[in-house]
């Protein structure tokens, strides 16, 4: 299986799902991410699957509710517009520790916006998204290796913690074509299996019951201490990102998904004339990776945060680093208005000569 | 004297051996013991899910010897779909309010019955919400008052009640639909053999069961236990008529 491809982000986020063992697929037709769907529809069936094109979003969410509460791999797909009807499912999930796998391929917005790449949704997907003060996992692939790779960590992430996983792409990561290498999946030695969910056997005995309401005293704080300890756990274990030209940086860049496309582009040329620059691209968007940027920062004079948004991670980044200078220079694009690695590096010049 | 008693009446087996939390009078206590009795009859507590919603049976996984999913307010049928998909060979039911099922749900079991999917569905009609205190429902009638139609509902304004179990049983997919009531001996001996037969549907993998059963409230309807069952007759049953809407199911 280490034949290269050409495919789209969206199918290798479909395949990277398929490998992981996904055989139960629910969704609902948008632009940009219908290539999805397409795929899972194409291939699930002979692999013993089943695909459902619901009728709706809402619906969706809760045949993976469902799904997940029978201990399968299970996932939805959808972007922003119908990420938002998905909410209340994704609290109920977070709520009853359903594991389970929503790629968010994001448009612009707000409303019905655009179908263009966007990273307008960073807030609703690490901030909570639905109602509770709960928390997702959530991963941002910048390539379509990543679509790949981190649709089968997703998996992994989200049964090992009991949290649903959220692949945070856009249009960009999703539409474009760039090679993969298919490898095989390998699942955790340490991942324990799901005694917690209903099995396919009857049930003799132990009753399982998989639900989100807590009336007795003390029991629902109990259980968001729970949560937030399980966030606390991924903080230390699980943060992943990627560090670019970290060891003598003066300035370091921060971006995600395909805003860290343009801004390693940026700063290739950055570092072509002279500049001492890096870059730390979150691949963990939560658990957000503060303590390595806390560290690779430490000698930096100053942190600039690209995103194609009016300025959302960079919150984090700020939190991360409260005795930094942290600059922001972003974009919410729409159609036509994609921000070019020569409009970041006029900003990371200007930044680094200050 | 013979001190060989036969033991004629007990709890069902599939019921815990616990205290429900219904208000007296309400029928929702009866219905639940015709869901275990069905069980009972066809011995599948142990390959049995339930599917819980949002209403005054969230708490079913308390009462029901099975295995439970909770699903937000009107999914139920979603979620329902889901688990029947990943476990075929298990035997899932959802049982929903009509505020449940027939408001904010109504797109979930249209298009898990329109699909076919093999599932058993209980729908409690009690014409109001019942555990938000009494408010209009889809199934409201016509000039009743509720909290949030005081005057009485107006079919003007207000719409009219929906009669799920004529609806569901229009659609190609669904298997079987019928309504019944438990206000009386007769027609409670009727229900327990439409409860018996929505099950059999499933566990003959003849398709998607429906069946309304018609409910009271008494608290909230403002009525004493005995006169709530007496509503039943005289004005809930001459506008949603009992019987079988569809019945596709022999094979
Ligand atoms: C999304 C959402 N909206 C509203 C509610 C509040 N709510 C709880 S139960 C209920 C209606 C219950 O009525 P019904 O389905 O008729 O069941 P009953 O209590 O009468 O058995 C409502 C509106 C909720 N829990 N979730
Ligand atoms: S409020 Fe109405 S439906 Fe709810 S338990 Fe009481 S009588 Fe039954």
């Amino acid at each position: 299986m280490t034949k290269r491809l050409f495919v789209k982000g969206n199918e290798a986020v479909a395949m990277g799902a398929l490998e992981a063992g996904c055989r139960y697929y629910f969704g609902y037709p948008i632009t940009p991410q219908s290539d999805v769907p397409e795929y899972i529809a194409r291939h699930l069936p002979a692999l013993g699957g089943q695909f459902i094109q619901a009728e709706s979003e809402i619906a969706s969410i809760n045949m993976l509710l469902g799904a997940a509460a029978c201990g399968a791999r299970a996932m939805t797909s959808s972007s922003s517009p119908g990420i938002s009807l998905k909410q209340e499912g994704i609290s109920y999930m977070a709520g009853s520790e359903c594991p389970g796998l929503i790629v968010n391929v994001c448009r612009s917005g707000p409303g019905l916006g655009g179908i263009d790449a966007s990273q307008a949704d960073y807030f609703q997907a690490v901030k909570g998204g639905g109602h509770g003060g709960y928390h997702i996992i959530v991963l941002a692939p910048d390539s379509v290796q990543e679509m790949y790779d981190l649709a089968m960590l997703a998996f992994d992430l989200s049964d090992r913690y009991r949290i649903p996983a959220m692949l945070l792409a856009d249009a960009v990561i999703g539409q474009m074509k760039e090679g993969l290498v298919a490898h095989k999946y390998v699942p955790p030695a340490d991942l324990a299996e799901k005694t917690w969910a209903l099995t396919e056997k009857c049930n003799s005995g132990k009753r399982k019951v998989v639900k989100s309401l807590r009336l007795g005293d003390g029991e629902m704080e109990a259980h968001n201490n729970n949560l937030h300890a399980r966030y606390a756990e991924m903080a230390q274990r699980e943060v992943r990102y990627e560090g670019l030209h970290l060891d003598d940086a003066e300035l370091v860049l921060t971006a995600f998904g395909s805003c860290a496309r343009i801004a390693k582009t940026a700063l290739r040329l950055a570092r072509e004339q002279g500049m001492k620059v890096g870059m730390l691209r979150p691949v963990t968007l939560f658990p957000f990776p503060a303590a390595p940027l806390r560290e690779h920062c430490a000698t930096a004079r100053k942190v600039l945060c690209f995103e194609l948004n009016n300025g959302q991670m960079v919150d984090d980044v700020r939190l991360a680093l409260p005795d930094k200078e942290v600059a922001f220079y972003g974009r919410a694009p729409g159609a036509g208005s994609l921000p070019t690695p020569e409009e970041f590096l006029a900003q990371i010049r200007t930044h680094y000569e200050a | 004297m013979n001190t060989q008693m036969k033991q004629v009446f007990s709890r069902p087996d599939s019921l815990k051996d616990v205290q429900t939390h219904f208000c007296p009078g309400c029928q929702h206590g009866t219905i639940h013991r015709l869901v275990a009795e069905a069980m009972d009859h066809f011995a599948i507590k142990d390959k049995t899910i339930g599917i819980a919603s949002v209403g005054c049976s969230v708490f079913l996984y308390d009462y029901f010897d099975i295995d439970v999913i909770e699903a937000p307010h009107g999914r139920a049928p979603a979620v329902a779909t889901g688990a029947k998909r990943v476990h075929p060979e298990r035997v899932v039911f959802a049982y929903q309010g009509d505020g449940d099922l027939a408001a904010i749900g109504t797109s979930e079991i249209i298009h898990a019955a329109n699909r076919g999917e093999q599932l058993t569905i209980i729908f409690v009609n009690n014409t109001t919400y019942g555990m938000t205190g009494g408010q209009m429902a889809p199934t409201t009638l016509p000039g009743q008052v509720t909290s949030t139609s005081p005057t009485g509902r107006d079919v003007a304004s207000q719409g009219y009640p929906m009669k799920m179990a004529e609806l569901i049983g229009s659609l190609d997919g669904c298997s079987y639909s019928a309504r019944v009531a438990v206000d009386s001996p007769k027609h409670v001996i009727q229900a327990a053999k439409a409860m018996r037969k929505a099950f059999e549907v499933q566990i003959n993998g003849a398709g998607f069961a429906f069946l309304e059963v018609l409910s009271t409230c008494p608290t909230n309807w403002g009525m004493s236990p005995l006169a709530a069952n007496k509503r039943v007759g005289e004005e809930m049953i001459p506008y949603f008529p009992l019987g079988t809407y569809k019945d596709n199911s022999a094979v």
